[in-house]
């Protein structure tokens, strides 16, 4: 070997370790017109990474509806902003977790929702709660009940702790995850529309304060790791994981709101994935300007750290500023009080690059825009699968006898069992402004101080895309729009968590592209743009990738708390009725997977312009007050949504219906359907003004007992009804 | 009637209590932070819920030894009414304030969910307007402990406040929420103007919460 030949090794394989490319690596060469030093290395390998740069999916998330009349920032911030009214205005966003959370569940989800919280009030806003969406695999599988008590103990630690309500959110099993759970944690703040803050920094010498904790060695090459995939040696990247510190982010929480109230803040960005590297250079991007930071300044919770080890460590509860100059000493004073560090590292330069000093020494110096606007963007090659064919069920494939034995099976099922075991684990009522609590079809938070509220919901059906992206991406944007409808709330736009295996498969990569286009004609015909989100891709172990999982975080708005709905049945003699039509779809439902083990017979096809009349027909019927309860019909179909209700409220329903094909009505997966409780005196006029919006409406069944009966079939006692809901979870 | 509520780092109750003592008494509390070293003259003190200083070490012991603390001390060894919440009852223990222990629950896991409680005294300034309520508790370490002299000595002196029952107000095994000794929620100091409970009645305190039963325990102090 000569000596070339093994210079050249060694700086292949220092590239590959870094996550970067051949190609890539040229790049970098070409653009600083030199080859780059270790810590420059390192600092492009954490921007460029598909976790930070969004290299593969930037080009298809840019086709997504973004704007609407009540979106005041749209995705590129920290989080996106709604309009809320009264000058008020709700910041959100969801972010995944998913690699961290499988090497080490408790601390990757706790810091999760840790990096979550504080892209929120990075913004300028309180968090007023927190929302999740998890998938675990197997249930029998041997490690899912470890991940699945240590997701949930991580979520509430933190949330707990920093006291702020988790107020609901989704549970899913399948074996696609054995390898790959997903951990997406969703966090939703107020604030007032003229005190929003953003990540643009401004004035050539300006200070560069650093906030929070001090940094340590903990998390390098976390977003690195998070882009790419496992295989059977990945519990030796469990270093890469963060630990969280709730307690400090609660000081930092309230040391940042606190700043806020006073004029000194220009520019704020949290330190989340690929840590002080990537708050400075996105600030310094933003802003079109450069900044000098000198590393020997950083607070430090270990000796003898290196620039590299400074500028990629991921510890936690960190905030990178631009503060104005005159206000050093009042911002100083405020984190003294919450005896936290400030320390003033750097300035902004008109230099446009970030160069990096430490002990006198220049470290590091690159362009701006070498590391942002020319990160390499993919337009990877996709095939776009037919989707799995529709099959037909009929009745006699069923027997009718069996219909109280298989609801029973099914709401003990895992994947239909009652979460309660999961959110009494979590202080979903701190903040003493929770309206609607977890266990409804979506939760509501009072606006504090006022008689309005925000509707909360998170969702999505992986069988669903894996068998249909286009419309699979549809459901889950429709889903949260529903669940926001039946909370009597008006929907207004979401924020997404796209999870999917490895883009450079054509196969993912065409899950991804049906799926974006899916949940663009939704959002488009719902008038429910999309305002910030995040991409998690290389879900894959051993080569085996999970079900497509685009995660949707939804939120709206209930102008008038009196008209909040929640699905428990509330009084015996009230009729209920089921709004949507029906059509026996059985393809890809729970039914199938739950009872007869099988995967098949297509994802259900949504009619937009039937989701658009139906939920509106609903929340007119909420302001005409002709609603008791509401439960939108979603996964198990309308028997199982009965069920859910009747336990909700201790109430028992008496249903009487005649149906050529019973299985196919009381679990098909027909989309755009609602279950509602009218009293007896309203049925008239509700039934009148479904005939006068072309909306279908049957009456199902008249409330009270203490059991489900239904004619011809026989009854279950709610009691047991109730055992078999929670037994799972009780069981753990 | 002038009321103060105290600050630590890591307390996440403060503003709920002071919002509940605002509906309910019907004027704001004035918010102390834990630095500070006096409380003149007050007709309430609470020390709020939370995480005060993470609950790292062990919960409250921390925050009994910030410098409010000896003023809360003072206060109360001079009759003023005194009440702690949850981190706070754990805190009122810490600085010897409450007799016993609060423990890991029972279930090793945060319970956050409604229970019912009743009141065991119901001549004290805190529960004199008291009857068997619902409210929510929410924390990990909320098993009430003492000895059985300790338990004796708190029975005979009537400084059990609280106990968790079933919507009967029968006190058993299956509405003891966390394993607390002889199911106690919330006791007194031996004077009766100490209290510390566990459940949170700042969440029980108005319509939309579900329930408004937390509001006596307010009440109570305005007689």
């Amino acid at each position: 070997m000569t000596s070339s030949n093994w210079q050249f090794d060694t700086e292949k394989s220092l590239v590959e370790s870094h996550g970067l490319k051949l190609d890539e690596f040229e790049k970098i060469v070409e653009g600083l017109g030199r080859e780059p030093n270790l810590t420059e290395l390192g600092i492009f390998s954490a921007m460029w990474n598909e976790h930070c740069s969004y290299k593969s999916s930037k080009y298809w998330l840019k086709k997504l509806p973004t704007s609407g009349e009540r979106v005041i920032q749209g995705p590129g911030e920290n989080a996106g902003v709604i309009d809320i009214d009264d000058g008020d205005v709700a910041v959100f966003k969801m972010e995944s977790h998913n690699h961290p959370s499988f090497l080490e569940p408790y601390q990757g989800a706790a810091t999760g929702v840790g990096g979550i919280l504080r892209d929120v009030f990075t913004m300028g806003a309180r968090p007023v709660a927190n929302m999740n969406a998890l998938r675990f695999g197997d249930p029998n599988h041997p490690k899912t009940k470890h991940l699945v008590s240590g997701v949930v103990g991580g979520i509430g630690g933190y949330g707990n702790c920093i006291g702020i309500p988790t107020v609901g959110g989704e549970v899913n099993f399948h074996p696609s995850y054995n390898g790959n759970i997903l951990v997406n944690a969703m966090t939703v703040g107020i604030a007032k529309k003229d005190k929003i803050f953003y990540s643009a920094a401004a004035g050539i010498g300006n200070p560069v304060v650093y906030v929070g904790s001090k940094t340590g060695r903990d998390g390098i090459h976390g977003a690195t790791m998070a882009s790419a995939e496992f295989d059977d040696d990945s519990e030796e990247k469990k270093p890469t994981v963060q630990v969280g510190d709730p307690f400090t982010e609660k000081l930092l929480l309230e040391a940042c709101l606190e700043l806020m109230k006073e004029d000194a803040i220009i520019a704020i960005q949290d330190m989340g994935a690929a840590g002080l590297t990537s708050s400075s250079i996105e600030m310094a991007s933003k802003g079109n300007v450069g900044i000098d930071i000198n590393l020997s300044k950083v607070p430090m919770r270990a000796a003898n750290m290196t620039a590299y080890e400074l500028m990629l460590s991921e510890s936690q509860e960190r905030m990178l500023m631009v503060i104005q100059p005159n206000k050093e000493e009042l911002a100083r004073s405020i984190f003294k009080k919450w005896d936290l560090e400030f320390e003033i590292i750097g300035e902004v330069t008109d230099t446009k690059k970030l160069i990096l000093h430490m002990d006198g020494e220049e470290q590091a110096s690159i362009p701006i825009n070498i590391l942002v606007e020319d990160a390499p963007e993919y337009q990877r090659d996709y095939i776009v699968n037919d989707p799995s064919p529709l099959i037909s069920f009929e009745s006699k494939d069923f027997e009718d006898k069996d219909i109280l034995s298989d609801l029973l099976k099914m709401i003990s099922h895992p994947n239909l069992c009652s979460r309660k075991w999961i959110w009494e684990q979590y202080d979903h009522m701190v903040m003493a402004d929770t309206v609607v609590r977890p266990g409804s079809d979506a939760a509501v938070v009072r606006v504090h101080g006022t008689n309005k509220g925000i509707a909360i919901s998170t969702d999505c059906s992986p069988t669903y895309c894996r068998h249909n992206p286009y419309e699979g991406g549809k459901h889950a944007v429709v889903e949260t729009w529903r669940n926001i409808v039946a909370s009597g709330a008006e929907p207004i736009a979401i924020t997404d968590c796209m999870n999917f295996g490895n883009p450079e498969k054509p196969e993912i990569m065409g899950q991804f592209v049906e799926c974006i286009r899916g949940m663009g004609d939704a959002c488009s015909k719902l008038n429910y743009p999309v305002i910030s989100g995040n991409v998690s891709l290389y879900n894959e172990t051993n080569g085996e990738g999970i079900y497509p999982t685009p995660a949707i975080g939804g939120v709206g708005l209930i102008r008038d708390l009196s008209n909040t709905m929640t699905i428990d049945l509330k009084n015996e003699g009230n009729v209920l009725c089921l709004i949507g039509e029906s059509n026996n779809h059985l393809g890809n439902s729970h039914y199938l997977s739950i009872i007869q083990n099988k995967e098949d017979g297509g994802t259900p096809s949504i009619n937009l312009d039937d989701e658009l009349k139906n939920g509106k027909f609903i929340l007119d019927c909420v302001a005409n007050k002709l609603l008791k309860s509401v439960h939108d019909v979603g996964e198990g179909g309308v028997l199982v949504a009965i069920a859910e209700m009747c336990i909700s409220g201790m109430q028992g329903i008496k249903i009487d219906i005649t149906k050529d094909f019973l299985h196919g009505f009381f679990f098909g997966e027909d989309q755009a359907r609602y279950l509602v409780e009218v009293s007896q005196n309203k049925l008239e006029q509700i039934e009148a003004d479904a005939s006068k919006s072309a909306v279908k409406i049957e009456r199902i069944g008249e409330i009270g007992g203490t059991s489900i009966s239904i004619n011809s079939i026989g009854e279950i006692e709610l009691s047991s009804l109730i055992d078999h809901h929670v037994k799972w979870f009780n069981e753990f | 009637m002038k009321t103060h509520v105290i600050v630590f780092p890591g307390s996440n109750c403060d503003r709920d209590v002071a919002v509940a003592i605002q509906n309910i008494i019907g004027s704001s509390p004035e918010m102390v932070w834990h630095k500070d070293s006096t409380i003149k003259r007050s007709d309430l003190i609470v020390v709020p819920g939370g995480f005060s200083y993470g609950d790292y070490l062990r919960c409250g012991a921390m925050a009994s030894t910030s410098p409010i603390m000896k003023s809360v001390i003072e206060n109360a060894n001079k009759g003023v009414p005194v009440m702690g919440i949850c981190n706070g009852f754990q805190i009122l223990i810490e600085s010897g304030l409450l007799q016993g222990a609060l423990i890991r629950n029972s279930s090793l896991s945060f319970i956050c969910r409604d229970i019912i409680i009743k009141p065991t005294n119901t001549k004290t300034i805190f529960t004199n307007k008291s009857k068997i309520s619902k409210m929510p508790i929410a924390h990990n370490e909320g098993n009430y402990f003492a000895n059985s002299n300790q338990i004796k000595e708190i029975e005979d002196n009537d400084q059990i406040a609280f106990q968790y029952c079933d919507e009967n107000g029968d006190i058993n095994a299956h509405s003891n929420p966390n394993g607390s000794i002889n199911n106690i929620a919330g006791v007194f100091n031996k004077s009766k103007n100490v209290l510390g409970m566990m459940p949170h009645p700042e969440r029980a305190a108005e319509s939309i919460h579900g329930c408004d039963d937390g509001r006596n325990i307010f009440e109570s102090l305005l007689s």
